[in-house]
């Protein structure tokens, strides 16, 4: 069940984002293939903190695939060589004893590095805050069954509204291109009944703060959607290209 | 001291009435208040956007680097609500009724029953937000049954219902940022309260990227912060869930109420050696079709673990049904109380299965054979995949391990009927509050009630206390500020000048051994004066021999955990007391020393009718309890029994 492994690790190092970062190398001893890959970073942590070195920083919280806070680029894949899967989900037996693994933090000018591989992904909240919302305020709504929903229609929309805000969508991407992740959003509204009213300015909104943030633009190679741990589909891009192209036809500006 | 503020009538009124005589702030005011909000779980994330739709001005903040990432997210099973949809019998009296029997009669019956009555609103709200919750092929919401529920009145989005709840909440709180009457403060930890005059007046974080220790300053300040499991070291919790915030307000005047009022979830998967850092769920709807089992005899159980002996050569009449021996009625399906109690038991016999012995087997053997790998598949895959994925075992093909694990936390700080703590203008919403669920929480309840604190009882409560306080803004001169603000750099700087041989890990698992070991599922009154002075002990270890890294400048996880780990081990002490005190098995804790003649639990309602709420009194002094008795006027209290 549990062999026992000998690692090495190349890991990406950087004090700020205002100083240079390296690879340093480091042994991974007698990592138990039943370990996920940040509990081996662990135990690597707690060597060196008993060596009075600072330790490896990177994000991480649910550690069950879901929060969407933990990154990492592991040998040139985000997330890691497991498809479907969030780093904090791989496991040590993907791995096989004397491997030498790469590991690097998001790469984009979007998510600029905080340290080591933590990255700052506040960007995506901005498009969120941009109009990734239906304009409801608490009370005064009406029945929840007050409009039927037809269960293919509610079953795509929550398809699209499973993603987890991660990025590796835009690490995956050579343009840093940030469309699945916007319209995974898009999607989910545009599909409700509760979100048609705005569908247009709420397009026109995120992609227009898409765009403020600095990434990169979509040539549909679709290695976001390979790499997305929670496969969100390529068609929601077509179906924001439509929102958005809906917009500009209808020069529908509606208050946000 | 302590107030209730229970409001006088019929149960079912007290909530409308109550509504109508608290005081308002006029529209036009409202701008003139600030209320910090500190957490942006479903509680918190549903109050901050409330509250600014309202017109305050609100400040949310968050340790994650987006109030997304609360652990909200990872609620899988459903929420509760009284709608009646199916028409199978359900109201608001029978949802209040089945909580106050499920958390054994220590709740309040005024606060379980608002929760009760506002439930139905929060369905109405969240589909207006646009969260795609399951529906039936006519297009009406669909629902379930939860945790042994007697009707069907839990909605749910496949199994990722907090996931889709909070990012509906996160919308709502998006669109109040983009407003600008939301400042939002991600990254940024809580580490202090502010109080003026024994008012809450604001708190004082640390930004953990550039390590500011910063004042902000509010008319109320409300704690969305969550459970703390984590005390546990394992837990199902997110590696970041804290008691920090809630601890340190406790420090500060907050009375805590049931510390020792944990959770412990009997389908997890098992742990699997010293470098575990957490701990999974697996969703309580397997027990409907497997079989939870052990081999007779401890022989037969060491055989099995050294590999001697396959499963497959434990033959069925060596096999110990025990869940079914022993509770014929409701079999594998008993609550999770008596369920994770029973497997500790087996395991501590020297039963256990699996390499460390720490783990019971939930056999679907049977279950395939009578239904089908595909109709087996159709209703558990996705949780199959999961258990596959951690463990590599194939659940079609040898039975899963499945181990209790620390869930929730029922304890939290003591709150009034408007979620005021006994520090005034300070409030406690979600998980971090005490109020609503006794000793024991019933499955899908804590997504209902941090939506009803957040969208449906602080809007009203707060203002009642804000329209007696006058506009004028809070002082951010005064003294106060300056002198808490130094207290927490003084203490962070404490912890960075920790140079020993220890990792602030290794305490802290040392401390979820104890708590687990004595303060779990099963306590008695030796185990836990031992366990007290061993956490006496580990906390002086820890300020004399555990390292602390790096600088307060910078991101510095170490210094995190730190903080964090060293208000665990003062919380750990105050559970035990709490443990110490309550001599009758309720909930999810069995006291040895408080069993019927067949040995199960044995609630003492003369004795201990209350809620125990905790003063601090000053470092090293003993904790001071209050009481508050419970009252019991619409429901009949009875002894549980499932057998
Ligand atoms: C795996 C799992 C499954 C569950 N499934 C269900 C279910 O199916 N149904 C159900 O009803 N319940 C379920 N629960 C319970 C339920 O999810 C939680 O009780 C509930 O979501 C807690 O919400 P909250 O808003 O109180 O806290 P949280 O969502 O935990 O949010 C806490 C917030 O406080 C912030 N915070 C904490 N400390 C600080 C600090 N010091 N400074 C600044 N910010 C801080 C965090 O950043 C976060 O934003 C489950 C729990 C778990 C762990
Ligand atoms: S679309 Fe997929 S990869 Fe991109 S942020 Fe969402 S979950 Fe992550
Ligand atoms: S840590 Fe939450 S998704 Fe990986």
């Amino acid at each position: 069940m549990s062999g026992n492994m000998n690692l090495t690790l190349k890991v990406w190092r950087q004090k700020n984002d205002k100083t240079r970062g390296k690879f340093v190398t480091y042994q991974a001893n007698g990592i138990s293939s039943d370990m996920s890959f940040l509990e081996m970073l662990d135990v690597v942590n707690e060597d060196l903190v008993r060596k009075g070195e600072d330790p490896i920083h990177f994000d991480h919280d649910c550690r069950e695939g879901i929060c969407g806070m933990c990154s990492l680029h592991i040998n040139g894949r985000p997330h890691g060589p497991k498809q479907g899967t969030t780093t904090c989900q791989l496991h040590m037996r993907s791995f096989h004893d004397g491997q030498t693994i790469v590991i690097e933090p998001w790469r984009a000018a979007a998510f600029p590095v905080i340290k080591d591989l933590a990255v700052d992904r506040s960007a995506f909240d901005r498009i969120q805050q941009a109009g990734g919302y239906i304009n409801v305020n608490t009370g005064g709504v009406p029945d929840a069954n007050g409009i039927p929903i037809p269960k293919i229609v509610a079953d795509e929309a929550f398809e699209s509204a499973t993603c987890i805000g991660c990025g590796a969508c835009v690490a995956a991407c050579k343009n840093a291109s940030a469309m699945l992740f916007v319209s995974a959003k898009i999607s989910q509204y545009a599909l409700l009944p509760q979100g048609q009213t705005e569908r247009y300015s709420r397009a026109q909104a995120m992609v227009a703060q898409m765009d403020a943030e600095g990434f990169g633009s979509c040539t549909n190679t679709g290695a976001c959607e390979a790499e997305c741990p929670v496969g969100i589909k390529l068609t929601n891009i077509a179906r924001m290209n439509r929102e958005y192209l809906g917009a500009k036809i209808l020069k529908q500006v509606e208050p946000h | 001291m302590l107030d209730s503020k229970v409001p006088a009538g019929p149960l079912a009124e007290k909530w409308s009435k109550h509504k109508f005589n608290l005081k308002l702030v006029n529209p036009a005011n409202k701008r003139k208040y600030t209320i910090i909000v500190v957490g942006t779980g479903l509680a918190g994330s549903s109050a901050a956007a409330s509250l600014a739709e309202l017109g305050y001005n609100v400040k949310a903040f968050c340790y994650q680097d987006s109030p997304r990432r609360a652990h909200s997210i990872a609620a899988q099973g459903g929420i509760n609500a009284a709608k009646n949809y199916q028409n199978d019998g359900d109201s608001v009296f029978r949802l209040f009724y089945d909580t106050v029997k499920g958390g054994d009669y220590r709740s309040r019956e005024a606060n379980v029953h608002r929760l009760a009555e506002v439930s139905v609103n929060i369905i109405d709200q969240c589909v207006a937000q646009g969260v795609p919750f399951a529906r039936e092929y006519g297009g009406l919401l669909d629902n379930r049954s939860f945790g042994g529920a007697q009707v069907s009145r839990t909605f749910y989005a496949r199994g990722q219902t907090g996931q889709q709840l909070l990012l509906g909440a996160y919308s709502a709180l998006n669109r109040q940022i983009n407003k600008g009457t939301v400042k939002m403060y991600n990254r940024h930890e809580m580490l202090d309260l502010v109080t003026i005059d024994g008012h809450a007046r604001g708190i004082i974080t640390r930004d953990m990227v550039t390590g500011a220790i910063e004042s902000h300053e509010g008319h109320a300040v409300l704690l969305c912060t969550g459970g703390y499991g984590n005390v546990f070291f394992l837990s199902t919790n997110a590696m970041g869930c804290n008691v920090t915030a809630a601890w340190r307000a406790h420090k500060r005047g907050a009375l805590f109420a049931n510390p020792c009022y944990t959770q412990i979830h009997p389908t997890c998967i098992p742990v699997t050696g010293d470098h575990q850092s957490k701990l999974t769920l697996m969703s309580e709807s397997l027990r409907n079709d497997g079989r939870v089992w052990v081999p007779k005899t401890v022989e037969l159980a060491q055989k099995l673990r050294k590999g001697e002996l396959k499963i497959a050569d434990i033959k069925e009449q060596d096999r110990d049904y025990y869940l079914e021996r022993k509770y014929p009625s409701f079999g594998n399906l008993v609550p999770r109380d008596v369920a994770s109690r029973n497997a500790k038991e087996v395991v501590d016999e020297g039963r256990g299965v699996g390499a460390s012995g720490i783990a019971v087997f939930l056999d679907f053997e049977d279950a395939i054979k009578r239904l089908g790998e595909d109709t087996v598949r159709a209703k558990y895959g996705n949780l199959f995949d999961m258990y596959y994925q951690i463990t590599d075992e194939n659940p079609y093909k040898q039975p899963m391990r499945i181990y209790p694990a620390v869930h929730y936390t029922m304890g939290g700080v003591w709150v009034d009927y408007n979620l005021m703590t006994t520090v005034p203008g300070l409030y406690a919403l979600g998980e971090c509050n005490f109020s609503d669920h006794g000793a024991n929480r019933l499955g899908a309840s804590a997504l209902m009630q941090g939506l009803a604190d957040g969208y449906f009882v602080i809007p009203y409560t707060v203002g009642d206390y804000l329209a007696g306080l006058g506009f004028a803004p809070v002082d951010k001169n005064h003294p106060n500020f300056e002198i808490t603000r130094t207290e927490v750099e003084k203490r962070v700087r404490k912890l960075l000048s920790l140079k020993g041989s220890k990792t602030v890990d290794d305490i802290h698992k040392k401390l979820g051994h104890i708590m687990w070991e004595y303060c779990g599922m099963a306590r008695n009154e030796a185990g836990l004066t031992k366990a007290k002075g061993l956490i006496q002990e580990l906390r002086r270890e820890f300020w004399n021999d555990v390292t602390v890294l790096g600088e307060n400048e910078e991101m510095n996880q170490s210094l995190e955990k730190a903080g964090r780990v060293a208000d665990f081990l003062e919380l750990g002490e105050l559970m035990v007391d709490d443990a110490l005190n309550r001599r009758e098995s309720c909930g999810g804790h069995f006291r040895e020393e408080s069993q019927t003649e067949e040995g199960e639990a044995k609630r003492n309602d003369e004795d201990f009718s209350y809620v125990a709420a905790w003063e601090y009194k000053g470092e090293d002094q003993p904790e001071v309890l209050h009481k508050e008795a419970l009252v019991f006027e619409n429901v009949k209290l009875t002894q549980r029994s499932y057998k």
